[in-house]
């Protein structure tokens, strides 16, 4: 399982991977922002968690259809699914490592990114937590979609309309968990849904993902 | 160990492709598969390695002894020859994977990334994975597809190195490899019939 996780992380960070891709359109969704918005100040840190959000989500969005189909194509797929690893260990993994190489960077240049939306100063730490703790959730619900795709030629689009919906509770959360931390409420309630509906995905779309392999793979 | 199958039909998809089809193998036997292009030689083995399930008929194999090399080699290209076997190896709760590259002479290979590899060569990898993966049912489909002479040569050694320990293999192949031991089971006249699909329209369009 884990020399599965090492070739994905070493796949995603070679030429040709996809390691670069979701952080550089992260970065230029949120840098496009104020330049359309404009530079005053106020507006920009009312809508920046949601910005933020919305771009990591988009960027995460972008790397899906890589999880499976490459593997897929070049029929490393069809001899894993024959290996003794069990399909739900192979979703997992494979879940994992673009978790590691999206979600993770994305989390960790959001808080920089955040200063040039002028994020309020006490959003920082809760942009990175909430966007630590939510986007295991993104790459699981999307490692699902990619499950069903596989095999689809362009399957890019129907990906994104599986996912999109499933998307929705994840964003709406981790964006409130921090909308309310800059109003000064408690976010608890928020950041905990949020943490939440992670572990229910991390618990449950392995097997999910496993049976629609299968079925694709016949 | 033996490798049974009784009455098996397979599907490709919605369709039924073969019916019938019945043979049994003991250790260090090998069964070829002959029969004309897209008459269900890939299918069968696919069903065989328990990616597709059987539409009827039983299958009676060592399930986690068997390994299944498919047309395509599963070869990452921006990884070198040595972490393509290697990650084949850790796979398979392996280690060595040294004779598996002096066997199809892969070593001056080794540190080579596996794009810049012919498609001989990308092919040879591939079936030394079935020496590093140390499985006892090997189902190959195709397996000679643009090797040398030299090296086909070398795989039926392989395969009946592999026979002699006891192993036992399933080959898709139109070459002669000259394995001793090995039945032929033509697989043409298991061909499905065109199923009763109750709609004479549909009938009509199979007959």
């Amino acid at each position: 399982m884990i020399a599965l996780l090492k070739r994905d992380l070493a796949l995603a960070l070679r030429s040709g991977g996809g390691f670069g891709l979701s952080l550089a359109f992260f970065l230029i969704v949120v840098m496009f922002v104020p330049f359309g918005i404009g530079p005053d100040s106020a507006t920009l840190a009312k809508i920046a968690p949601g910005i933020l959000w919305i771009g990591a989500l988009l960027a995460c969005l972008l790397s899906l259809d890589r999880i499976f189909q490459l593997d897929y194509e070049d029929g490393s797929l069809e001899l894993l699914a024959t290996s003794p690893l069990p399909l739900e260990a192979i979703v997992a993994m494979k879940a994992l490592a673009h978790w590691m190489t999206t979600g993770l960077p994305l989390a960790l240049a959001a808080p920089v990114l955040g200063f040039l939306l002028s994020l309020p100063s006490g959003a920082y730490m809760w942009i990175f937590l909430s966007l630590l703790i939510g986007t295991p959730a993104l790459s699981f619900l999307g490692t699902f979609g990619a499950a069903i795709t596989v095999g689809l030629k362009r399957g890019g689009l129907l990906l994104s309309l599986l996912v999109l919906p499933l998307y929705i509770p994840t964003l709406i959360f981790g964006a409130q968990s921090v909308t309310l931390v800059t109003q000064g409420t408690s976010n608890s309630t928020a950041f905990l849904i949020l943490a939440a509906l992670s572990l229910f995905s991390l618990a449950l779309i392995p097997f999910a993902a496993a049976y629609a392999l299968k079925v694709n793979l016949r | 160990m033996k490798f049974r199958v009784n009455n098996l039909s397979c599907r490709r998809g919605d369709l039924r492709v073969l019916s019938g089809v019945s043979f049994t193998l003991a250790a260090g036997q090998a069964l070829i598969l002959r029969g004309p292009n897209g008459v269900g030689k890939t299918t069968l083995l696919r069903t065989l390695a328990g990616l597709a399930p059987p539409d009827s008929g039983q299958i009676d194999a060592p399930e986690d002894d068997i390994i299944y090399a498919a047309h395509s080699d599963g070869i990452k290209a921006q990884l070198s020859v040595t972490e393509n076997l290697r990650f084949w190896a850790d796979i398979f709760g392996t280690s060595d994977i040294a004779p598996a590259l002096d066997l199809f002479n892969l070593r001056p290979l080794a540190d080579r990334a596996a794009h810049h590899l012919s498609a001989g060569q990308k092919r040879r990898l591939g079936l030394s994975r079935l020496l590093v993966c140390n499985r006892r049912v090997w189902l190959l489909d195709e397996p000679t597809v643009s090797l040398d002479v030299q090296s086909v040569r070398t795989f039926a050694d392989m395969v009946e190195d592999h026979l002699a320990k006891g192993g036992i293999a399933i080959l898709a192949t139109h070459v002669d490899l000259g394995l001793k031991s090995a039945q032929t089971l033509d697989i043409a006249p298991f061909k499905a019939k065109p199923e009763d699909t109750g709609n004479p329209f549909l009938d009509e369009a199979f007959a």
